[in-house]
């Protein structure tokens, strides 16, 4: 039964032809970022690297709702919407090198991205811990009577974590301005959907918190575009979050660090679920005239060119000062860190040495 | 789920008496869209590999108006109509402007204070709206600003921090009530892992000012879930801000400062003092006691005894029997563990030449051992006796048995007299 505000309808959403090459240059941008990150990792040239391939129709569908002012808590794979709300790619590339370009100043390891200016909240490791703070963010916007909606990203490993049930309860008692959006990837790490929850997908979970949950088509880039938009107006207008289920599938493993064929046998995955979203839609967006192969094939070369200028931007900058291992810990330091401090620095002129050599 | 202990009564925080649930009320549940999974894939999927339907290519070529995501660029403008809360309709407080009062009624006037001048500051918490909260620190709060800004939230100690966190990353001043010190856990994630890291790990970008009040401390026979004091965990949590008041005049100054700083504060209240002591309060002119400055609550040269929250009062009581048997102890009130006056504590053992710390949570790793550290490496010229601790012992907080797991004066007058006898 269709709900308030939430979309009955199977029409692909009425997009101008430039909003969907924008939709397929973002997917086409985070695979091409995919392929160069696992390359420099295995190079040893970053330490770590988490791959979207395969989610890019999950990931620039739902965050490309999103407007400029709109708060964004993600997970780990949702980097590509913080690229699409402006942030410089060299930047992006900056975190994963921690160096000075880093918003974050080194102290986080790769994919923990974050900036302030593009309201893209500073990823933590700890799964889920995200959620009830977007739900949090949000209220303050019901308080200040704002238009803002947040974005709370989770994956469905996620919804195993004590902070999944708060967000969502805590979220629906306050009818709070948010989406609860879980890419369901159908892997947490090595362990399989079916052994993080019994439940009938992650939609359902919330009827009985008293929200609406929609399950989408995590691989059709359109469909996660309308079921967000739709649960994004409705939390404009007051009626309050929407549980989104992209149900999607992680074709790479889940890091750098791990080997997927060790655990998982994809000869038992439904075909339809292993479709590459990037050409499905690029098939659909030829198949309608919007793209040819010479189109795709040009731009795909420049985002390959902008990818690599950012990368030799990015590289080579300057390693963080040995002063940043200690601001930003307080807005008022305690004088004991500040000895601490002076133990590594000495008075901090830059010449003075501390109490061993660095 | 735990178990939940109130006070019987407000006016006393003696004996907690046992929870009487609401009953639950049953509320129809909003509709819900369920796609079946076979159907919405399939039916979506049908968009795979097939060229648009005429009305899809209709829609497609006709150029609707420009969707308002980000794809559009800055260019698109965020309709933001920031307003402050609409300013609350004051009502008579209920607490006594005039007199002295109680730590709780100076908690209770300073909230009511602050939140009249600053819309920013929400609270939230367990039983803290209608309620007052169960030791009554709330108490008028939800008559005079409402539900807006006073929350009775659900039972999930994860999501009231967890939710503090975001609105103050979001422009709010949240003050979070945990109902007990000893429920703090369930959140303890949220506090230590993000409250306490995000300034950090976003470079500064992002900061939380989140307030979290929780009474703790034991002497109200409350066993072993209404007593802990679980001060050692924060105080080892880089980036948090740690106040004990002891007094109603501290816990006022102290939580002003807190509201005054952007870092995030745990606010520990010793529960046994909500009641005990009053004290006629400084006019409402805003100023607050700078963390980090200690209080000398006892002037004396031979031993000094470090304290704070309920064990404060201990230790006078110690330094009072210690003067009636000839021994001069200075006592020192910490009032704040981060940041701790270490340049006090310092200046005053090498007076003394002695210290003895007491604290009522456990021994072992206890803020006792870092600050006989702290003395050790800044004092050891100074001493003429052994760091001595007066603590509780490295258990379970026990009910029956809380008279003897409590430091009280007569154990810290032993130590007292250790040390200067040493």
């Amino acid at each position: 039964m269709p709900v308030a505000g939430l979309p009955a309808t199977t029409a692909a959403p009425a997009l101008s032809r430039e909003h969907l090459l924008l939709l397929y240059r973002w997917m086409v941008t985070i695979r091409a970022i995919d392929e160069k990150m696992l390359m420099m990792q295995r190079q040893g040239r970053i330490a770590f690297f988490g791959p979207s391939a395969g989610q890019e129709a999950a990931i620039v569908g739902s965050g490309s709702v999103a407007r400029k002012g709109d708060w964004i808590f993600p997970a780990l794979r949702e980097g590509g919407i913080l690229l699409m709300r402006g942030f410089p790619i060299a930047r992006y590339f900056g975190q994963m090198f921690g160096n000075v370009l880093d918003t974050q100043k080194g102290r986080q390891m790769p994919m923990h991205f974050s900036s302030g200016e593009h309201k893209f909240v500073s990823l933590s490791s700890p799964i889920a811990t995200q959620l009830p703070q977007a739900v949090g963010a949000a209220w303050a916007s019901k308080i200040r009577r704002e238009d803002v909606v947040t974005f709370g990203y989770i994956g469905d490993g996620g919804t195993s974590e004590n902070d999944f049930h708060s967000a969502m309860n805590f979220a629906a008692v306050g009818k709070v301005p948010c989406l609860i959006i879980c890419q369901n990837n159908q892997w947490a790490i090595s362990v399989p959907f079916s052994s993080q929850t019994a439940s009938d997908g992650v939609a359902i979970k919330a009827a009985a918190y008293g929200m609406p949950g929609i399950r989408v088509d995590g691989n059709d880039v359109l469909a996660c575009y309308q079921a967000t938009q739709a649960a994004f107006e409705r939390a404009r207008a007051g009626h309050g979050p929407t549980l989104i289920e992209l149900v999607t599938y992680r074709r790479g493993g889940h890091s750098s660090s791990d080997d997927p064929t060790r655990y998982r046998d994809e000869s038992k995955v439904p075909p339809w679920l292993l479709v590459d979203p990037i050409s499905r839609f690029r098939d659909w967006l030829v198949a309608g005239r919007h793209l040819t192969d010479a189109s795709d094939a040009a731009m795909r070369a420049e985002i390959k060119n902008t990818i690599d200028d950012a990368v030799k931007e990015a590289e080579p900058a300057a390693t963080v000062a040995v002063d940043t291992l200690f601001t930003d810990v307080y807005g008022s330091p305690p004088a004991t860190l500040l000895a601490q401090r002076a133990e590594v620095i000495g008075d901090g002129s830059g010449k003075a040495e501390g109490a061993f050599p660095l | 789920m735990h178990e939940r202990r109130r006070p019987r009564r407000p006016k006393s925080p003696r004996a907690p008496g046992r929870t009487t649930k609401p009953a639950a009320r049953v509320e129809k549940p909003a509709q819900n869209e369920q796609i079946s999974p076979k159907k919405a894939i399939s039916e979506r999927s049908l968009q795979k590999g097939r060229p648009p339907s005429q009305k899809t290519k209709d829609a497609l070529t006709s150029t609707p108006a420009a969707p308002p995501g980000i794809l559009q660029g800055p260019a698109t403008p965020n309709p933001v109509t920031t307003t402050a809360p609409a300013p609350a309709e004051l009502v008579a407080p209920k607490f006594p402007t005039s007199g002295p009062v109680t730590m709780v009624q100076s908690l209770v006037r300073t909230l009511h204070e602050s939140m009249s001048a600053d819309p920013r500051i929400v609270v939230l918490g367990e039983d803290i709206a209608k309620n007052g909260g169960v030791f009554r620190v709330t108490e008028g709060l939800f008559d005079a600003f409402g539900e807006t800004r006073v929350i009775d939230t659900p039972l999930n100690e994860s999501g009231i921090i967890g939710v503090a966190i975001g609105m103050a990353m979001n422009g709010l001043r949240p003050i979070a009530e945990i109902q007990f010190a000893d429920f703090v856990y369930p959140g303890f994630d949220q506090i230590v892992s993000e409250l306490s890291k995000m300034r950090y790990r976003s470079g500064g970008e992002f900061t939380c000012p989140v307030i979290v009040r929780m009474p703790y401390g034991g002497g109200i026979r409350g066993g072993g879930y209404h007593s802990q004091s679980p001060e050692a965990y924060f105080v080892h949590t880089a980036g948090l801000h740690v106040y004990v008041p002891s007094t109603p005049t501290d816990a006022r100054g102290l939580l002003r400062a807190a509201l005054a700083g952007d870092d995030p504060v745990m606010f520990l209240e010793p529960k046994r003092n909500y009641r005990t002591i009053k004290e006629e309060l400084p006019e409402n002119d805003g100023a607050y006691l700078p963390p980090g400055v200690a209080r000398t609550v006892v002037e004396g040269t031979q031993c000094t005894v470090i304290a704070w929250g309920a064990m404060v009062q201990i230790a006078s009581e110690a330094a009072a029997l210690a003067n009636d048997k000839g021994m001069s102890v200075e006592v020192i009130d910490l009032r704040t563990l981060v940041p701790m006056d270490v340049d006090s504590i310092l200046a005053s053992v090498r007076k003394t030449g002695r210290a003895v710390i007491v604290h009522e949570a456990p021994r072992t790793c206890g803020v006792g051992a870092e600050i006989a550290a702290l003395i050790a490496d800044g004092a050891i010229e100074s001493l003429e006796a052994p760091i001595l601790r007066v603590t509780g012992f490295d258990t379970p907080f026990p009910y029956a048995l809380e008279h003897v797991y409590l430091p009280n004066a007569d154990r810290v007058l032993a130590a007292v007299d250790k040390a200067i006898h040493f």
